[in-house]
């Protein structure tokens, strides 16, 4: 997958809990074009067996919470949430 | 945010909490109730004898989103004060997970405050829950199904 002007980016992933045991680490250098956390998400769900359906989780992009269709930017620090269950 | 003017306090920590600390910051002279909340650990969960667990926290966006929390509850329920407290790590069976208070002028807005706090807190803070059984697996709690992963 490409971003529009076919371009790749660097972005740094970093998975919690569940996520980071099936991705057998915390944080990892990609680089991609996925042009969205949603499509970055389908990339590394591939990738690392993640089962959880994309409705069930949350991303943050650089410590701020953010919707799945926001654009990535080079850069970018994506934190992949699995299904919250605190309380 | 409310957090300068004192009425609203939320915290993550990894030591026991402290609910009588916590309840002295709710106090008021304008209160005339005072609600709040205990979440505890439990010795069973769908059918699984349960020892203890751990939780985990995303520190910065847990904190954030939990004060984002408490500020609403204060104006939609005309709240006079508002806490909660969240653990991370190891808990034993009996333990207190997750506090929250609130007072406010009447029993009303108190009860309904409380519980807006406690409900929105699980499930829009980025804090992860896995048990530990009897037989000495664990499991990560889905907070879809309150059932342990089958992955």
């Amino acid at each position: 997958m490409l971003t529009n002007d076919g371009s790749m980016i660097g972005v740094t992933a970093q998975y919690f809990a569940v996520f980071r045991e099936q991705a057998g680490t915390a944080t990892e250098s990609l680089t991609t074009g996925a042009t969205t956390a949603a499509e970055l998400f389908a990339e590394i769900s591939d990738r690392h067996g993640l089962k959880d359906p994309i409705a069930h989780c949350k991303v943050a992009i650089n410590d701020e919470l953010a919707s799945w269709d926001r654009p990535l930017s080079e850069g970018d620090v994506v934190l992949f949430f699995p299904p919250v269950a605190g309380g | 945010m409310d957090r300068r003017s004192g009425k609203l306090d939320f915290e993550i920590t990894d030591q026991g909490i402290d609910v009588d600390a916590l309840q002295r910051r709710l106090e008021s002279g304008r209160a005339g109730a005072y609600a709040a909340f205990q979440g505890w650990v439990r010795n069973h969960n769908d059918g699984r004898d349960v020892v203890s667990l751990e939780y985990e926290a995303y520190g910065p966006i847990a904190v954030s989103e939990g004060e984002r929390v408490l500020a609403e509850a204060l104006q939609r329920f005309n709240l006079l004060k508002v806490a909660a407290a969240h653990r991370v790590g190891h808990l034993d069976i009996g333990d207190c997970g997750v506090w929250v208070g609130v007072s406010a002028a009447h029993r009303g807005e108190a009860f309904d405050g409380c519980r807006y706090v406690i409900d929105e807190l699980k499930s829009r803070l980025p804090i992860w829950k896995k048990e530990h059984y009897a037989g000495g697996d664990s499991g990560w709690i889905n907070c879809v199904t309150g059932q342990a992963r089958q992955d």
